[in-house]
């Protein structure tokens, strides 16, 4: 058995070999501070992306306090409204979904579920954090910096994001660049871990195709992360030029508040392909992990293998691979050369195909299933139908005729909030109610996990869906008030009110979830190892939760997928990824 | 855009192909197989580690391609504007390559002592090697000088700009690139002596000669780039 | 059960919503009918898509529910019924897109006849020109855009002679006559949108992208700009008025064109000063302005606002609400200014007043007004100096009484409603963010600390 010996050591990165895989941390700050350990790196995203988002929550409230009743609060100015588009824009979708799901369930999820003791460049996956934390902190900063932060929204389109008139036009556009930056180089470093760990610290005997889910959505979705963030870091770093140095990459002469700027001859439209370039993909990012996630919780839930393995992950590669040739369905409207729209439609209505297939493979992993309605699973199916309904209303924008009409409408802000707000978020959720216990040792409390689940699954449709009619009447977005038209009734200002008042509700329902987590921690039902009686592997670990090094002195040796769930003929109807064929084939190790 | 789609379409052929055909022709709900297949490699844990750390160098010089390509594609469609009057570039960046190249060669030669394990010429040829990034960087900056002495100036037309931006990054990647020459250097003091010399530094040698003949690959594409434009 | 019950409520309940929803597209008054077209045909099949997707969810739910006895039919996969399911979705998407797309080579392709109209953006304002007799629109250069040439024509080019030059937001197009929009923005980007029309496109500096469609109705609808330009975004409005072809050349007709605006001669001050003498009684020899009788300070206001607003009075655009009796004095004063030339003529006299700030009235804390103030900066000038560019004109050292009474005026819709008002409705949508008397007060106390302008 020296092979067991050889692997304490093997995924460690060779000048760390010593000092980090032998040396475990004795002290509160090097276990929990300056952790090397990916699974309190993990805990260290999460809280901070939790909490950053938090922050965006409360905007959002703001932003819908003024929507709802336009006359009533005072300390809402358009210059405000705009600055809260923006940055909780920007925060729900790369500070807290692209980071959570990445930093957090990545860093939590991939060494346990492919057998790994942790990481395969530690000392960088620290790194990758306190870049991160920066990042976010020059953000925050940017709300105290003179003029406020950015309020050009999360698009941050030139010319108007360094043209006065927009808040924030010189130290919030900067310090919010800057931010993006960091936490591309953030995240940058953790990416290649993510990547390296998944193809070289997998266990033996987990082959790529027995991967969870899971780790295929996250796998994928990093590699996608690290092709597309440098388009935003290059159309950052061009802007930041243009702002301070004066240079002309994005700026076309322009005539502000009817004065001559000394800029000439830039292209506004040159941004928007780098921006969307990035922007695009971004949507998978966020996305690729939740199909992942959702989809194990869908399997053990459901007591069932997931439906098409094999049809799922191609569909994840498909999705990956078309997400890069579909960024300029967002300027269908920007005055790009027409003929694009003929490609780009085409592109984009066809990774509906593979997209639809994974809703269809859900359902179908349900049917015939033996479902335990738990919390977990009860997110599952509020994402799938969330999912349906977001995902539906993309073949309306991605399809180029129809986005002319419903283009810069609160069609737009429905549908993404559908798809790539409520959606991952519901799996989030889900996928915290399913593995807290691990993280724990306790049970998230039930009655509030339902009483959470309810308010915000019918709260958000709610909100979403009149939403979409608004759009279609042809409510512009980013506006600060209606005022008087020709074409809005005075009933959408009540809808309004309506959609306000569900926010404000589902909002603070949030508090039921973050009251949960604390409550559980201390006083939640002990979990012990496996609750949901899961096969995967970071569900087989000795202790619970995973001290570091994961599992304990023998790594698991994995002979099965991980969906055995209902096998015919089996003594329970699960069987975990490390539990060989027959009791007596342990020596095909040797 | 369309070099970036190039280039990218091109990463993403080989990542998919090389996906699909680690998944095609699997049953994976049948289990026992993948222990059979498992790479021999894993049997060899410094391997693995070698093996870990070349593919995390990989993939990071896939993200600067990345990087880079999406700059040059910003370069094309903005030289496709009216008001683009190209550079006139300096001609100490012809020796600046030499330089670059020079370094390159000398990385490749020390990477091919260590495999003859001659621990005195692959200290040497490294050395070397470095001293002529170093040289590099200098001429880089001597260029810049000549050019704003000279009058242009970052913000007088994009063609600078670009010029400055692209010089920059890749200096930067070049310097990031001399942190680690450093590191190694201070290695190979400490190896001095030691029994299996080359053993020590070999990982850093392989990995410095990846980096550096990327950038200098990179560095020729850009410096093609302002040639013809 | 209770999620599969839902399920089927929200199926429900979103069908009928769907049907009965107050919310639809506005009456269509463009040739894009196969615009709603297309959407009723994407809402058809993915409406059939959303029930069938989510009824089999719910039906799933409740028929496979949890039973201890139970187990889960082991089928990892089933490629037929994978393929199956591809397939269709296929067709189903090949059925959305075919037709999206020959409808967008409609709207790419610009019929021949259609004449040729430019909208110009600015933050946050809409103008337009037409190509005059010659059917030719004049070369520009944002390099020439300046007070009076706010268009930036080229002077030189003869072309742009007899350019017909419309400031102030009102777009007039003659009945069932194709026209290609030409867009172009002096500052950032815009988005000219009309719901009504269903086409939309952005308006992008340094470029010029366009739109087509014919209109198919008569009436007055709402220019919106839908691409974020800045805090002022919400108040960039317009409206375009389809006319039948008489009315619609009755109009033009009356536009000033590009010559017109180079002959335009200065106000003659010393003309003005005898007709100031009728002012006089209520603004004060000095035009210093007189509480008492509601006559705000004139001097140091700058000319273009002064002949704007004299214009307005004298057209009922301005003072004709029951509701503001001194506006009504002032509607029925300007009678007085029989022509153009002499509402100019006075206006250049008041210039050449002598501008002492006026005193102030109001006892408020000024600290407070500063945050309200950062949003009427934007165009009125961080001094309250006002720009003229943004047709803003000046606040600071004018009479605060007046802001108080003009602020309420605009948020009660006194003034600026008149659907001749070609910057009033702006002040109406900003003064909504001032949401009580209080803010007003503490606001025009800001005001009154500016300095003078420089």
């Amino acid at each position: 058995m020296t092979q067991v010996a050889h692997d304490e050591t093997a995924f460690a990165p060779p000048a760390e070999v010593e000092e980090v895989e032998l040396y475990h941390p004795k002290t509160f700050i090097g276990k929990y501070i300056w952790s090397q350990d990916a699974k309190v790196i993990a805990i260290q995203y999460s809280i901070t992306a939790i909490g950053i988002g938090l922050v965006a929550l409360v905007l959002s409230g703001i932003m819908r306090l003024q929507l709802g009743f336009p006359d009533t609060f005072s300390f809402i100015d358009p210059s405000s409204y705009i600055q809260n588009v923006t940055i909780h824009g920007m925060i729900m979708v790369i500070y807290l979904l692209t980071a959570l799901f990445l930093g957090g369930f990545g860093n939590y999820l991939i060494p346990l579920m492919v057998g790994a003791r942790d990481m395969v460049f530690p000392y960088v996956n620290m790194i990758s954090y306190w870049v991160y934390l920066a990042a976010v902190l020059v953000l925050v900063a940017s709300f105290f910096a003179p003029g406020g932060a950015t309020g050009a929204g999360w698009t941050l389109y030139p010319p108007q994001a360094i043209l006065p008139g927009t808040p924030g036009s010189d130290w919030g556009i900067v310090l919010m660049l800057i931010s993006l930056a960091l936490f591309i180089v953030g995240f940058t470093m953790g990416g290649l871990n993510y990547v390296v760990t998944v193809l070289q610290a997998r266990t033996r005997g987990m082959s790529l195709m027995r991967m969870p889910l899971t780790i295929w959505g996250i796998f994928m979705a990093t590699i996608l992360a690290l092709l597309a963030f440098p388009a935003l870091f290059v159309s950052a770093i061009m802007m930041i030029l243009d702002q301070t140095i004066g240079t002309s990459f994005f700026m076309p002469a322009v005539v502000s508040m009817g004065e001559q700027l000394d800029y000439d001859g830039g292209s506004p439209i040159l941004f928007q392909h780098l921006f969307w370039f990035f922007g695009h993909p971004e949507v998978y990012i966020v996305a690729l992990p939740a199909f992942g996630i959702v989809s194990d919780l869908i399997s053990v839930h459901a007591r069932k293998n997931i439906f098409g393995y094999r049809m799922m992950v191609w569909a994840i590669i498909a999705i990956g691979a078309l997400s890069f040739i579909v960024w300029a369905h967002h300027m269908y409207v920007s005055g790009m050369h027409p003929y694009f729209g003929f490609f780009f439609a085409t592109t984009t209505l066809i990774i509906a195909v593979p997209t639809a297939l994974k809703v269809y493979n859900w359902v179908l992993t349900l049917w015939k299933g033996n479902i335990r309605l738990t919390v977990p699973m009860l997110f599952a199916i509020g994402f799938i139908f969330t999912f349906v309904n977001g995902g539906i209303t993309g073949l309306f924008l991605g399809n180029v005729t129809v986005d002319v009409a419903l283009s810069d409408t609160y069609f737009v802000v429905a549908h993404f909030h559908m798809v790539m707000a409520v959606s991952p978020i519901l799996v989030v959720f889900g996928a915290i109610y399913h593995w807290y216990p691990k993280i724990t040792g306790r049970m998230l409390n039930d009655t509030l996990g339902k009483t959470h689940f309810w308010i915000t699954f019918l709260g958000t449709y709610a909100i979403y869906y009149p939403m979409h009619y608004l759009g279609i009447l042809g409510v512009p977005r980013r506006y600060y008030a209606n005022g008087v038209t020709d074409f809005i009734p005075e009933s959408a200002q009540s809808l309004n009110a309506g959609i306000t008042v569900a926010a404000l509700i589902v909002g603070v329902a949030q508090l039921i979830f973050i009251y949960n987590l604390i409550i559980s921690y201390s006083r939640g039902k002990e979990a012990g190892g496996n609750p949901w009686e899961a096969t995967t592997l970071e569900w087989q670990t000795p202790d619970t939760p995973p001290k570091h090094g994961n599992f304990g002195d023998e790594l698991p040796v994995v002979y099965r997928w991980a969906y055995d769930y209902g096998v015919p003929g089996a003594e329970l109807d699960y069987i975990p990824q490390n539990q060989p064929p027959r009791p007596t084939s342990t020596d095909s190790e040797a | 855009m369309t070099v970036t789609l190039i280039l990218l379409a091109g990463m993403m052929a080989v990542i998919v192909g090389w996906l699909i055909r680690q998944t095609t022709n699997v049953s994976p709900w049948v289990a026992d197989t993948g222990v059979q297949e498992y790479d021999n490699n894993r049997n060899n844990p410094d391997q693995l580690q070698a093996d870990s750390v070349k593919i995390g160098l990989g993939v990071f010089l896939a993200v600067a391609t990345s990087l880079f390509a999406l700059f040059i594609s910003a370069y094309m469609m903005r030289m496709e504007l009216a008001d683009w009057s190209p550079l006139n570039d300096p001609d100490i960046l012809w020796f600046n390559t030499a330089f670059l190249v020079v370094a390159s060669v000398y990385f490749q030669l020390a990477h091919n002592s260590v495999k003859r394990l001659d621990a005195n010429k692959v200290r040497t040829y490294f050395l070397v090697a470095g001293i002529f990034t170093f040289i590099f960087l200098i001429g880089q900056l001597e260029a810049w000088r000549q050019l704003s002495e000279a009058g242009y100036y970052l913000s007088n037309n994009p063609a600078n700009a670009f010029f400055y931006l692209f010089t920059a990054v890749h200096g930067l990647h070049l310097f990031g690139g001399l942190w680690v020459w450093c590191k190694t250097t201070l290695k190979f003091a400490e190896a001095k002596g030691k029994a299996p010399e080359v053993a020590i530094v070999a990982r850093s040698v392989e990995l410095c000669t990846i980096y550096w003949h990327f950038l200098l690959v990179v560095w020729l594409v850009l410096f093609a780039l302002f040639i013809y434009t | 059960m209770a999620i599969a019950i839902a399920v089927v409520i929200l199926i429900i309940g979103s069908v009928l919503f769907h049907f009965w929803s107050p919310w639809w597209l506005t009456p269509i008054a463009s040739n894009w009918g196969m615009i709603d077209d297309t959407i009723n045909l994407t809402f058809a099949v993915t409406g059939f898509v959303f029930v069938a997707v989510n009824g089999f969810l719910a039906y799933v739910i409740i028929r496979y529910r949890h039973r201890d006895d139970k187990r889960a039919t082991y089928e990892p996969e089933n490629k037929k019924l994978e393929w199956w399911l591809i397939g269709l979705t296929t067709v189903g998407v090949a059925a959305l897109l075919a037709p999206g797309l020959v409808v967008w080579a409609k709207l790419v392709d610009v019929p021949e006849d259609a004449a040729q109209v430019e909208v110009v953006g600015q933050q946050w304002h809409w103008s337009f020109r037409y190509p005059g007799a010659d059917g030719v629109l004049g070369k520009v250069n944002s390099r020439l855009v300046n007070e009076d040439n706010p268009f930036g024509m080229n002077p030189d080019d003869p072309a742009g002679r007899d350019d017909i030059l419309v400031r102030g937001n009102e777009l007039r197009l003659p009945l069932d006559e194709p026209v290609k929009l030409l867009l172009r923005s002096k500052d950032v980007l815009h988005n000219f949108a009309v719901a009504q029309f269903r086409v939309k496109m952005d308006l992008v500096p340094g470029m010029v992208p366009y739109l087509w469609f014919t209109p198919t109705r008569t009436g007055k609808f709402d220019i919106l700009c839908e691409e974020l330009c800045g805090l002022g975004h919400f108040a960039m409005r317009g409206h375009v008025v389809i006319d039948e072809r008489d009315d619609y050349e009755a109009w033009l007709s009356k536009q000033v064109t590009f010559a017109d605006t180079l002959k335009q001669t200065k106000g003659d001050a010393v003309a003005g000063k005898i007709l100031y003498g009728t002012c006089a009684s209520c603004h004060g020899q000095g035009g210093q302005g007189n509480v008492a009788l509601n006559a705000p300070k004139l001097s140091g206001q700058s000319g273009w606002y002064m002949t704007g607003q004299l214009k307005n009075f004298k057209s009922g655009v301005r003072g004709a609400d029951e509701n503001d009796p001194y506006g009504q004095q002032m509607a029925q004063m300007t009678a007085l200014l029989y022509d153009d030339k002499a509402i100019s003529d006075v206006a250049a006299y008041i210039r050449t007043l002598p501008d002492t700030p006026a005193p102030t009235t109001l006892e408020s804390a000024a600290a407070k007004g500063a945050q309200i103030y950062s949003t009427c900066a934007a165009c009125h000038g961080s001094n309250g100096q006002g720009i003229s560019a943004m047709n803003a004109p000046r606040l600071a050292g004018m009479s605060d009484w007046y802001l108080v009474t003009q602020l309420n005026n605009f948020k009660a819709g006194v003034r600026g409603s008149h659907e001749q008002d070609k910057y009033g409705p702006q002040m109406l949508l900003m003064t909504s963010m001032l949401k009580n008397e209080q803010m007003v007060t503490d606001l025009v106390a800001y005001i009154n600390t500016l300095g003078k302008p420089e």
